[in-house]
């Protein structure tokens, strides 16, 4: 019989005073007796409408009732099967708006945690269990895969479970994308995708890293001198936005991605015992309200800013950032400076930023793409005093690829155009899928790409026999 | 590991170091650049390519150690590996058509600016040479620098070698003579290119700059390198580093360079005996 209870389980977290000053994991996990005690809440309904909200097809009924026997690693292996990183997503996936906005107990109440069910079994599994994971026989075929981020993670997990040779080609000095250098420490431990990549390597995913194809090797030469069937292409959208306002090349001025690199992949939290230093002032404003602007706000906080504020043209309710992240950002002492727009940054006199020129919005009409207008409210224009400034307000594939492969169609604004089953490009045998597709978007539909794509390649290589 | 094969002390803070990257060295071009770091806590630094051998698979840089990073480099010996090494990053030097060049290069902008000489020259272009020091004891490649060129001509700010004297002053009395360049390439101190600027701008002389500022990935990921270019946000890692000196922001860029001043200020006083400590690779 099902537990009834309204409410998920409470997950146990770090007090946000507490946290809002370390980098250590904001969410501590369920114990196996919470863990055990949420399983129960699911109906494990025949119909599973929870799977069908889900990117990678999880068997979601099947991995809880696991967890609810105690056999937490048969509920490690049903979400291994199909999710090559249960334990990242677990963390970041947007469950709220996938797998959990289709349980049925929200009828009633909240839905089941499978999110935080996840991260238990996962976590769980990296803890107790430390035997080599199985490496396939080679079949004497190789695909190469471009970026080492959550779609291409995926796609060669996929390929060399298959039996591919696999080597990936990451531009840093670390594997992991934007789930090294993009995702703060306090949401997505290191350490964890460190294991996960080291589970591919032991799996015989060779990983090549300070390569940036398209400078170093193209993809041309991929497909012809060095010999690979196919080759997929994860880069990520790592092209920074920036307002086009005055004073955005002010000093302490930073985009997200470079603020956010600084501190995840190159630990300016650990400056100066590191060499990377960051800049954070007494005052900081991240313009933004995606996910990326939340870690950049609640980074700065930890690095010692009094006062960050997220700086945003709609209002709360519009945010594209999860709720739990706005939540957790709230908690920690973040400020919502909602209905704001910045016209401009203001120099101090000596080059660094002072402050930002603003102006008070109102919302209008729903626009067709489903998000109501903005409009700026006349005569509202007045100044913010800020020391750093981050603009969050999102990112696009880099050219790099497209400039130097010729035969790549790509739309005006430089995802790449592909089939939406297969991850097929208008060049053949070169796959693509994840951000580099989509323009940022999330984890697992970076992962469910990568994981169709690999589908796809496979048949490729298999229609043409050996 | 990328392992360093020479090392060649090129003055009392200027190094050269020939380290193996074969990947690197298979698409290298002149203009372009590496970035590196040297251990696992290190900065990634750009620093721009000095030279390459395809055969050997080799990549030759020169760098002063000036901060942390590059004093961590110079302890490295030869047979010693540095830990990370990326590249070719850039744009490459566009050369074609180029029949006669006035090639600058400022202190280390020496080494930058002697491999485009060198190509110029191979290439068939009467190329003359100014290179500008503070002193003689920090000239570097004298030899090669001739070798390279037409016309060389060494100035040292107090005059204790060559020419005493600033790089402009020599181009000017090189226009003055009535040569006619189809481009002047300078390469060094962000002041000593924004008055080469500042000179041939008036008289209508092409002109290119190297930029070499703070980045991170030099893919066109992190922004930091941002410089404006004729009005307009470029990013130095993807766009340049080569750039037309009449339209570059120098004084934005100048500022933007001095962004992390005060760390590395205080970095150096917390570690002063930090590099000595440090191990190899």
């Amino acid at each position: 019989m099902a537990d009834m209870s309204l409410k998920k389980y409470p997950i146990p977290e770090q007090e946000p005073e507490l946290r809002n000053k370390n980098f250590a994991e904001v969410s501590l996990g369920y114990t196996e007796d919470l863990a055990r005690k949420e399983a129960a809440r699911c109906l494990q309904c025949k119909h599973k409408p929870c799977v069908a909200g889900c990117p990678v097809q999880v068997d979601i009924p099947g991995f809880i009732a696991k967890i609810g026997q105690g056999d937490y690693e048969a509920a490690y292996g049903v979400l291994k099967s199909t999710n090559t990183l249960p334990a990242v997503c677990g963390r970041v996936c947007p469950q709220e708006t996938q797998c959990e906005e289709r349980c049925v107990r929200r009828i009633k109440g909240e839905s089941v945690g499978i999110g935080r069910l996840e991260r238990f079994a996962a976590d769980r599994h990296m803890e107790k269990v430390c035997e080599a994971p199985i490496r396939p026989a080679l079949n004497g075929k190789k695909v190469a895969v471009v970026g080492s981020g959550p779609a291409g993670l995926t796609c060669a997990g996929d390929l060399a479970a298959m039996g591919y040779a696999v080597t990936i080609f990451e531009a840093f000095h670390v594997a992991g994308g934007v789930l090294m250098y993009g995702i703060p420490e306090f949401r997505l431990p290191k350490a964890i995708v460190q294991k996960e990549i080291d589970d591919l390597r032991k799996i015989g995913v060779e990983i090549l890293t300070n390569r940036v194809v398209g400078r170093a090797e193209t993809i041309d030469e991929l497909l012809g001198e060095e010999g690979y069937s196919a080759v997929f292409v994860g880069t990520g959208a790592g092209l920074p936005s920036f307002m086009n306002i005055p004073g955005e090349n002010l000093n302490s001025v930073y985009t997200a991605n470079e603020f956010l690199t600084r501190i995840n992949l190159m630990k300016a939290y650990k400056w100066p015992e590191c060499d990377t230093p960051v800049r954070i002032g007494r005052r900081v404003a991240v313009v933004g309200g995606g996910n990326v602007a939340m870690d950049a706000a609640r980074s700065a906080k930890r690095l010692g800013a009094e006062e960050v504020s997220i700086v945003y043209r709609r209002s709360e309710e519009e945010m594209p950032a999860r709720l739990e992240e706005v939540h957790h950002a709230k908690e920690e002492g973040i400020r919502l400076v909602t209905l704001t727009n910045p016209t401009a940054i203001l120099d101090d006199g000596k080059g660094w930023v002072r402050g930002m020129t603003v102006v008070d919005m109102e919302l209008g009409e729903v626009d067709a793409k489903g998000r109501r207008s903005t409009h700026v409210i006349p005569g509202s224009e007045h100044d913010l005093a800020f020391e750093t400034v981050v603009i969050a307000i999102g990112q696009s594939p880099n050219p790099l690829i497209r400039q130097t492969t010729p035969g790549l169609s790509t739309q005006r604004w430089g995802g790449i155009i592909v089939d939406e089953k297969t991850g097929a490009t208008s060049k053949p045998r070169v796959y693509a899928g994840g951000d580099a597709v989509t323009g940022a978007a999330t984890v697992i539909l970076a992962m469910g790409a990568g994981k169709d794509a690999a589908k796809a390649i496979d048949e490729l290589i298999r229609s043409e026999g050996n | 590991m990328y392992r360093i094969v020479q090392k060649k002390t090129l003055n009392a803070q200027v190094k050269l170091m020939v380290v193996e990257a074969p990947a690197v060295a298979k698409k290298a071009q002149p203009g372009q650049f590496i970035i590196l770091r040297v251990h696992d806590e290190g900065e990634r630094i750009p620093l721009t390519i000095a030279g390459y051998d395809r055969v050997a698979g080799t990549i030759t840089i020169v760098y002063q150690e000036v901060g942390r990073t590059t004093r961590a480099l110079g302890q490295l010996e030869e047979g010693d590996s540095i830990l990370d090494f990326v590249g070719p990053l850039g744009i490459p030097s566009h050369t074609e058509g180029i029949r006669k060049a006035c090639v600058i290069g400022g202190g280390l902008g020496t080494a930058i600016a002697w491999p485009q000489a060198k190509a110029l020259h191979d290439h068939g272009a009467e190329v003359h040479m100014i290179c500008g020091f503070r002193n003689k004891d920090l000239v570097i490649l004298e030899d090669e620098v001739r070798a390279a060129s037409d016309r060389t001509i060494v100035t040292t700010d107090d005059g204790s070698n060559g020419v005493k004297g600033f790089v402009t002053d020599q181009l000017k009395a090189l226009l003055a003579e009535g040569n006619e360049y189809d481009v002047v390439i300078a390469i060094g101190p962000l002041v000593m290119m924004k008055f080469v600027s500042a000179l041939t701008k008036p008289l209508g002389i092409r002109t290119i700059v190297s930029l070499n500022p703070v980045m991170i990935d030099g893919t066109g990921m992190c922004g930091g390198c941002r410089v404006t270019v004729g009005g307009k946000t470029k990013f130095a890692c993807v766009d340049g580093p080569d750039f037309d000196g009449h339209e570059v922001d120098f004084d934005e860029a100048i500022r933007r360079s001095s962004m992390y001043r005060d760390e590395e200020k205080q970095s150096d006083d917390l570690h002063p005996c930090r590099m000595g400590g440090l191990s190899n690779g």
